[in-house]
């Protein structure tokens, strides 16, 4: 048996986890809550090398609050994550992020490939205007997704599907080795939905590893090799052929867990 | 010094009053509907519509004055949704649009009257409340404490009669609809009942303490109570404190920082700073919402996590070594010593959870026992729950389950007991008390 | 039909304001005869001489020449500014800090006993910025919105202010006058010095905000997206707060701190209806900026007696009102030009697809009845008449008799590629779409009319479509049998 410590102990003894360095990413131990309510619990993974990865799980499982929290966008209650070994903060150039779509204001004054080069951003100095090689690059990665022909139009005046990708696009010229990806596939057309699937397969050749919020469970054996099923912890994780199974599904989707966010209320409450 | 006189500051602490509680009444609804800024639009925008009507009128009658604000301020709240609509404008920066062209073209139509009547623009900010007593005819009532109090009567009666669909509409505007309340015309009568209240008070208090009474004694309220009812109660109540008191700092304040008598502090401006304060103090003391509140809460309930993992620690020390005490520094050092863990023992002590054996040696009691047990209980059934449910490792059972514990009521509690209950043993094999 | 009236009426609502805006100081007043007698409600409009205006015009008072470059520079850099704050959604909290300036001009003056426009604003900069952090405050420790603690700030600082001015004015004698300005502005009291702070200030906005023009548009687009890349959203914000907090300031003195927040709101607001490029738009935000402000500051030094202020923000709020009605981009009317055009190309269509099904069903080119094509739509008699006459002139038809209609080769041709594109997308929805067949006239109806060349394209490649003209799917035409299986 452990011996009680007080939270402060537990802390401490965090900063000493080993992290797996080969990892793309790796989380020990991460508890993240909103206002005091648990959202994410006691997270442990660690993502294979040069796999697609469908984090799935139901509504206010914390799926998106996984990925922002891996990326320091939410602050962590506890826990690390490191990415190749190395801390978020160190490895940004190799990470690559696709938000929500609904996210940002479509209405905003950019055009496509203003949209796009915002992605090279990240490797332009303070005040310095993105040149002629970076509007290249986004044009190209435009192109990559067939949006080439769109490139100087309002991203207003696109459809939901061509705005999803731009922003893939707009991940593509980030050019990082690992992909986190906030429901790429919500709301878009059955040409988009297969342009973005190619797309990811062309990553993992390239062996980049994705990591992608995906919300429709039937596409998940199709498009996925690794699932990481969520519901508040995870209730399993490993390749998709042995980890996506009826039992598995049951737990994560079955409503069995009301207890644990019953917990997760009354910890809010008592705060 | 000046003398106090019942008949000058009896009447202008009674037209602060009553402009203040008519401001707090429909001030609340804005504040629930996320529209204050609404209020601060109109209350600027209302300017316009009483220059317009004086100059057409040439008088400052109250009905053309009526007229000309509610016109103004139904324009302002349809000119705000004529721009976000059509012009695809952000409802923020609408109404900043709306009320600031309005606001300006008030002030032109102002200066163009200021040197025929005493509409300065001075007065546009706060009032003349001062000069409210020499208005009154022959020791009557002056005729603004008529119209602020009528103001007060009017907003009481609307928000009575109409307590229910104003609950609702700021509750949920969707759910209005179903219910068949029409959420866009309970919309527009706030905003003329906001109007109508302003150009009332306009004379009195002016601009700034409108906008201040509409939306601090709301936000205070808000601080204090959940409820809709307690809520308007308590508005009304610290808008009608500040207004006294409001009085009393502009009139005695100099006096007392030691100034020169005849320093004169505009009332009105005193009032919106005296509910500022009032709004400050809940802020921080409020019991609930306030921030001592809340820091009271936390260290309390660090305690108790502290205290009951002392519990646990002499509980499970009892498993081990039945028959032997604890050294009472060892139980300190397993909870991390210092101050809060002797402030524990000390509360746990004086519960009677736990008994000192000779000097340096406690024990769990048999009340201590009860306690613990439910706690050990607890965790080892949570620690079974989640390895059911989840594919966790072994080793990572203990913390989560000793980070819940804490917070688990009677009601998840029994809960757990429910669906784990037969569960003879915990993951790591440890017997599960009864 | 509804959408038009709409704009219509929106079109109005917006004429009706500016007419207010423009009508109301001279209609209201009236010109009256300078000989009589002068009532105490008399409310005449003093009307500016030619020479005075041509005077002003061409800048030729130095004082002049001061004021309306001091407002033009505020004008632009509130415009530049104003356009981030704007696209941020922290319009309002510029009202907050620039009613939180007063009690720090009235402190400063009090502590320092002068009336030095250096401590002045120092004073205004600090309470301010401390009326901006409370707001923040309110909002992250507190369950009140930021709407309730912008207007909390605004109001409670603000009466501060008033208070301590109050003191001012019954404590010191006479010097402590010119503080009023500072709610309302005062252009006309601008001297060279003043011209110049609001120069340089102008200058490090503009620089700034051209050197954090990337940083600036991607907090602004996508906020989590700039700090996934490692950009400090704080640090920029702060940035940006900096610049507003700056331009907010010098714009005390000539606009005054009730109105200032319209600089820097309008300008931006009225410059999203010209332009979709953020590049653009920051620069018609600055132009018309600056024109509000020299034109605003012209006015006033002709007509004395009205607020700086005031008259400046009149002046944007008119350029608002024209973009938002004229802007060829996003302004109304285009759109509703825009919107009717549309419907009468449609309307066109439907005449032309009409024929061609006719000729279709006949077999050969024939002269058509005008009865039988008021049958096929619902259609008055008015409007077919209207509707073949704009084809006649279009050269799309010709007039056989008083009742029968030919297509002309041009009208031919045109017709039968309209009829091609509504065929083609009805086999696409009825294929690809799930939709029945008795539903997909209607839903073609609504989106042929809008089909690019790239999407006919790509319709005929999914339908691996010739380029003859498919038959119609539905029941009440003879080669129905032929297309449904």
């Amino acid at each position: 048996m452990s011996p009680s410590r007080s939270p402060d102990h537990r802390r401490f003894e965090h900063d000493q986890v080993h992290h797996d360095d080969d990892s793309p990413l790796s989380i020990h131990d991460m508890t993240v809550a909103y206002h005091r309510k648990p959202v994410l619990w006691d997270i442990d993974y660690a993502a294979p090398q040069g796999k697609l990865v469908g984090i799935v799980g139901p509504n206010g499982a914390g799926k998106s609050t996984l990925i922002k929290a891996c990326l320091d966008l939410v602050p962590r209650a506890s826990g690390s994550v490191r990415i190749y070994g190395k801390s978020y903060k160190e490895q940004r150039r190799v990470v690559g992020y696709v938000p929500q779509r609904e996210s940002v204001d479509w209405d905003f004054p950019a055009s496509a490939l203003d949209v796009v080069t915002m992605g090279r951003y990240g490797r332009i100095p303070w005040c310095i205007p993105p040149r002629k090689n970076d509007k290249e690059a986004a044009l190209h990665a435009l192109n990559q997704v067939g949006m080439g022909d769109y490139a100087f139009r309002q991203i207003s005046k696109l459809s939901g599907g061509q705005q999803q990708r731009v922003f893939l696009a707009r991940a593509l010229v980030q050019d990082a080795r690992v992909y986190f990806m906030d429901e790429p596939f919500a709301g878009v057309d059955a040409a988009t939905e297969a342009a973005i699937v190619t797309l990811l397969r062309e990553l993992r050749e390239r062996g980049r590893t994705v990591l992608v919020v995906h919300h429709d469970l039937q596409t998940v054996p199709e498009y996925f090799d690794e699932v990481l099923l969520l519901n508040m912890r995870i209730v399993a994780a490993g390749p998709t052929s042995s980890v996506y199974t009826e039992e598995n599904l049951q737990k994560t989707y079955g409503g069995r867990l009301t207890l644990l966010t019953e917990a997760a209320e009354a910890i809010a409450r008592s705060g | 010094m000046m003398e106090w006189d019942v008949n000058i500051d009896g009447w202008i602490i009674a037209a602060g009053i009553c402009s203040a509680m008519a401001c707090a009444l429909p001030g609340t609804f804005l504040v629930l509907r996320k529209m204050s800024l609404m209020g601060d639009a109109i209350s600027h925008a209302v300017l316009p519509g009483l220059a317009i009507a004086f100059l057409i009128t040439n008088s400052r009658g109250v009905l053309p004055m009526f007229i000309g604000a509610v016109i103004v301020g139904i324009l302002t709240a349809v000119g705000t949704q004529v721009i976000t609509r059509h012009g695809k404008v952000e409802s923020g920066a609408a109404m900043g649009v709306v009320f600031s062209i309005l606001f300006a073209l008030g002030l032109v139509l102002i200066r163009q009257a200021a040197d025929h009547v005493d509409l300065d623009p001075q007065c546009v900010l706060y009032g003349n409340l001062s000069q409210i007593p020499l208005d009154a005819l022959d020791g009557g009532v002056p005729p603004a404490v008529v119209n602020v109090a009528l103001a007060l009567l009017l907003n009481i009666i609307f928000v009575c009669a109409l307590y229910k669909e104003l609950k609702i509409c700021a509750f949920d505007p969707q759910l209005a609809t179903t219910l068949g309340i029409n959420a866009n015309v309970m919309h527009y009568l706030l905003m003329v009942v906001v109007a109508v209240t302003t150009v009332a008070s306009f004379e009195a208090v002016g601009s700034i303490l409108v906008i201040a009474m509409l939306i601090v004694p709301a936000a205070t309220a808000r601080l204090l109570s959940d409820r809709m009812g307690t809520t308007l109660v308590l508005a009304v109540i610290v808008a009608g404190v500040s207004a006294v008191l409001g009085h009393l700092l502009a009139f005695r304040g100099p006096g007392w920082l030691g100034l020169d008598p005849s320093v004169a502090i505009e009332t009105a401006a005193m009032i919106a700073v005296v509910t500022g304060v009032l709004f400050l103090i809940t802020l921080v003391f409020a019991p609930r919402y306030g921030l001592v509140g809340k820091w009271y809460h936390r260290a309390r309930l660090t305690l108790q996590i502290v205290r009951e993992d002392m519990l646990g620690i002499l509980y499970r020390w009892g498993e081990h070594r039945p028959g032997e005490d604890i050294f009472k520094e060892d139980l300190l050092s397993a909870v991390g010593r210092g101050t809060l863990a002797r402030i524990a023992l000390g509360s746990l002590q004086r519960r009677k959870a736990v008994e000192s054996i000779g000097s340096d040696r406690v024990r769990l009691s048999a009340t201590g026992r009860d306690a613990a047990t439910k706690l050990v209980r607890d965790h080892r059934l949570w620690e079974g729950y989640m390895a059911t449910h989840f594919d966790i490792p072994l080793d990572h059972l203990h913390e989560p389950a000793e980070r819940i514990e804490h917070y688990l009521g009677d009601d998840l509690s029994e809960q757990l007991q429910k669906e784990m209950g037969d569960l003879g043993e915990d993951p790591h094999g440890r017997k599960i008390p009864e | 039909m509804r959408v038009s009236a709409r704009s219509i009426s929106t079109v109005l609502m917006g004429a009706l304001l500016l007419g207010i805006v423009v009508a109301a100081p001279a209609g209201a007043f009236g010109q009256s005869d300078p000989s009589t007698h002068r009532s105490i409600t008399d409310t005449r409009f003093d009307w500016p001489t030619w020479s005075s205006v041509v005077r002003v015009a061409t800048l030729r008072d130095h004082n002049t020449r001061i004021v309306v470059l001091g407002t033009t520079l505020l004008g632009l850099a509130a415009g530049l500014v104003g356009t981030f704050a704007y696209l941020r959604r922290r319009a309002l909290m510029g009202d907050a800090l620039s009613h939180a300036t007063l009690p720090g001009v009235a402190a400063a003056f009090l502590i320092t006993g002068e009336k030095n426009l250096t401590y002045l604003l120092l004073g205004a900069t600090v309470t301010g910025v401390l009326g901006v952090l409370a707001v923040l405050a309110i909002r992250q420790s507190s369950r009140i919105r930021e709407d309730a603690a912008i207007g909390i700030v605004l109001s409670v600082f603000f009466g501060a202010g008033l208070a301590l001015m109050s003191i001012v004015q019954s404590t010191s004698t006479g010097n402590a006058a010119g503080l009023n300005q500072f709610i309302y502005g005062k252009a006309a009291s601008m001297i060279t010095s003043d011209a110049t702070m609001i120069g340089i200030v102008a200058f490090v906005v503009v620089t700034g905000t051209i050197l954090m023009f990337k940083e600036f548009r991607i907090v602004c687009f996508d906020q989590d997206f700039a700090a996934s890349m490692g950009r400090s959203v704080v640090l920029i914000d702060l940035l940006m707060m900096g610049f507003v907090v700056l331009t907010t300031v010098i714009g005390l003195q000539a606009v005054g701190l009730i109105l200032i927040v319209a600089l820097l709101i309008i300008p931006a607001a009225a410059a999203r209806f010209w332009t979709d490029d953020l590049k653009a738009m920051t620069m018609f935000a600055g132009t018309i900026g600056a024109m509000s402000g020299w034109i605003g500051a012209s006015f006033s030094a002709l007509l004395p007696k009205m607020p700086t202020g005031a008259i400046i923000v009149l002046t944007a709020g008119i350029l608002f009102l024209f973009s938002m009605v004229f802007a060829l981009r996003r302004g109304i009317l285009p759109e509703a030009v825009r919107r009717i055009r549309l419907r009468r190309r449609i309307a066109l269509q439907h005449l032309l697809r009409a024929m061609a099904e006719i000729e279709e069903r006949t077999g050969k080119p024939t002269p058509i009845d005008s009865a039988e094509l008021v049958n096929m739509r619902s259609w008055t008699q008015r409007d077919l008449r209207r509707l073949t006459n704009r084809a006649k002139g279009a050269g799309l038809l010709t007039r056989k008799s008083w009742t029968e209609l030919e297509l002309t080769k041009l009208g031919r041709t045109h017709a039968q590629r309209v009829l091609r594109n509504h065929r083609l997308w009805e086999t696409y929805l009825i294929e690809h779409a799930d939709i029945a067949p008795s539903h997909v006239d209607r839903d073609a109806d609504e989106i042929e009319h809008v089909l690019s060349e790239e999407l006919i394209d790509e319709l005929e490649r999914a339908l691996e479509a010739g380029q003859d003209i498919p038959p119609s799917p539905h029941d009440d035409t003879p080669d129905t049998a032929r297309t449904m299986p």
